[in-house]
């Protein structure tokens, strides 16, 4: 199990992690990000690209 | 001991390579080396968020993995000169450093307002951390803004200024403010929107003079208008950093240009094995958009592009049957990139500026829209204003109608 955490006072809601890591995060209707707190292991490789891809650094992975 | 892979530019490029390297399986060295003395960190919120707010220096750090934290880091240190047959590059202060691979990550600096009166105090231009310090300093005290140029960096800066209540003037060349990218009607769009909250813009003009002394007092227009101001800003364009480069017989025209594996090239259509370019400096071939090299200034193409290189770099090591495995992959990445200006949030996927036409896919300009860019007939990029999820929805379509490439 992975724990993951984004800093709400840093999203800006760009959308770029739901490319990299849609099963654990989207956005909602309004456009605005939903996330699992947490997931199981083998969604690693996307949350660590999703981290990549946010444009306000604002993902972060909790071991 | 095996030479290093030397990463000349501690950008977002260059730590991707790094990472890269490291999650391929890379053991060997790695040397980063950078200009400046800070550790990678994130360019794009600079125009936006950075200036408009009160964000700390440290948190545009990019976070440091675990996995990089055996590779050197130089920074501080700039890179001079190269010689790609001796595998040398030498530092400023006349250091030689040797590689097994280099990879070139050392991006674009600002081109400079060349008008009389530029180096006056009170004028600015943006792409580092420090630039950005210097200008957000600046914009402190509201004072009379005159942003030249009318691309991304510029319009971002007068979005910036004008939320901190500053008074905003850009002046462009062009009719509108991106149409070169956006096409005609978003860009109107996009310049109505600004007009909305107060930026003024001086259109089909240029700054011939920077007024002032000591300090600016003002923009001289080619007719003779005097716009009255306190702060300029040069948002002009950007050169690649290649010079260093020099008497190396690559091919440096707009950038370096590499083969699909992102090799550098040299004049007679070789490339050099160990010689790899990433980032912002690379121009290189994409299949998706058509094949012709191009240079792409977009987020995540640093990071794809350092993932291919990384790729080679490892392949190569592994063996022929490897590397020309990783060559037979198709390297196809769709640009994405966004743009925060006042009420304006544009998020696009793909190459706009290579369109002949665009069309509104979804909703309408005033409110949110989705609007689709073609190139004989295939669509080449989608840009929308507002509802981000329905402009995600179009983005897999992008590149998919093009024929294959045949290099």
């Amino acid at each position: 199990m992975i724990r993951i955490q984004v800093d709400m006072q840093r999203c800006q809601h760009y959308g770029q992690c739901v490319l990299e890591a849609p099963d654990v995060f989207e956005l909602d209707a309004d456009n605005l990000l939903e996330w699992r707190a947490e997931a199981a292991d083998d969604q690693r490789t996307n949350v660590e690209a999703a981290m990549d891809v946010c444009p306000m650094q604002a993902i972060r992975l909790v071991d | 001991m095996p030479q290093p892979v030397v990463i000349v530019g501690a950008s977002l490029a260059g730590l991707r390579t790094a990472e890269s390297l490291r999650r391929l399986g890379w053991t060997d060295g790695i040397l980063v080396v950078g200009d400046e003395p800070h550790a990678p960190y994130s360019r794009p919120m600079l125009s936006k968020e950075f200036l408009r707010s009160e964000i700390a220096d440290d948190e545009v750090a990019l976070p440091r993995r675990s996995s990089t934290a055996d590779a050197a880091w130089l920074l501080g240190t700039r890179v001079v000169s190269a010689d790609l047959d001796r595998r040398e590059v030498a530092t400023a202060s006349g250091e030689v450093l040797g590689y097994g691979t280099l990879v070139v990550a050392t991006g674009l600096r600002p081109r400079r307002l060349a008008v009389p009166g530029a180096g006056l105090p009170g004028t600015y231009a943006l792409r580092g951390l420090d630039d950005a310090v210097r200008l957000r300093t600046a914009l402190r005290g509201t004072p009379r803004v005159v942003v030249v140029g009318a691309g991304f960096v510029g319009c971002e800066i007068a979005a910036a200024a004008r939320t901190l209540g500053c008074d905003v003037t850009v002046v462009m060349r062009d009719g509108l403010p991106l149409r070169r990218v956006l096409g005609q009607e978003l860009a109107a769009e996009l310049m109505r929107r600004h007009v909305g909250h107060g930026v003024r813009f001086a259109a089909h003009t240029e700054v011939v003079a920077v007024r002032g002394g000591p300090h600016v007092t003002g923009v001289e227009l080619r007719d003779g208008t005097v716009i009255p101001c306190d702060v300029v800003v040069g948002a002009v364009g950007s050169l690649p950093n290649v010079e260093w480069l020099a008497g190396n017989d690559a091919v440096a025209d707009d950038g370096l240009l590499t083969d699909t594996g992102m090799h550098v090239q040299r004049a007679d259509g070789t490339s050099w094995d160990d010689v790899l370019a990433v980032g912002d400096v690379a121009r290189f071939p994409n299949p998706r958009f058509g094949g012709a090299p191009a240079r792409v200034e977009h987020w995540n193409t640093a990071a794809e592009t350092a993932r291919r290189a990384a790729t080679m770099v490892v392949a190569r090591r592994r063996g022929a049957d490897d590397l020309a495995a990783a060559e037979a992959e198709r390297f196809a990445p769709i640009p994405s990139f966004w743009s925060d200006q006042l009420d304006a949030h544009l998020l696009a996927y793909g190459r706009l500026e290579v369109a002949d036409r665009a069309e509104i896919l979804e909703g309408d300009l005033a409110g949110d829209c989705v609007v689709g860019y073609y190139r004989d007939g295939a669509l080449v990029g989608v840009c929308g204003l507002g509802d981000r999820r329905a402009i995600m929805r179009h983005r897999d379509a992008v590149g998919q109608e093009l024929p294959l490439p045949t290099a």
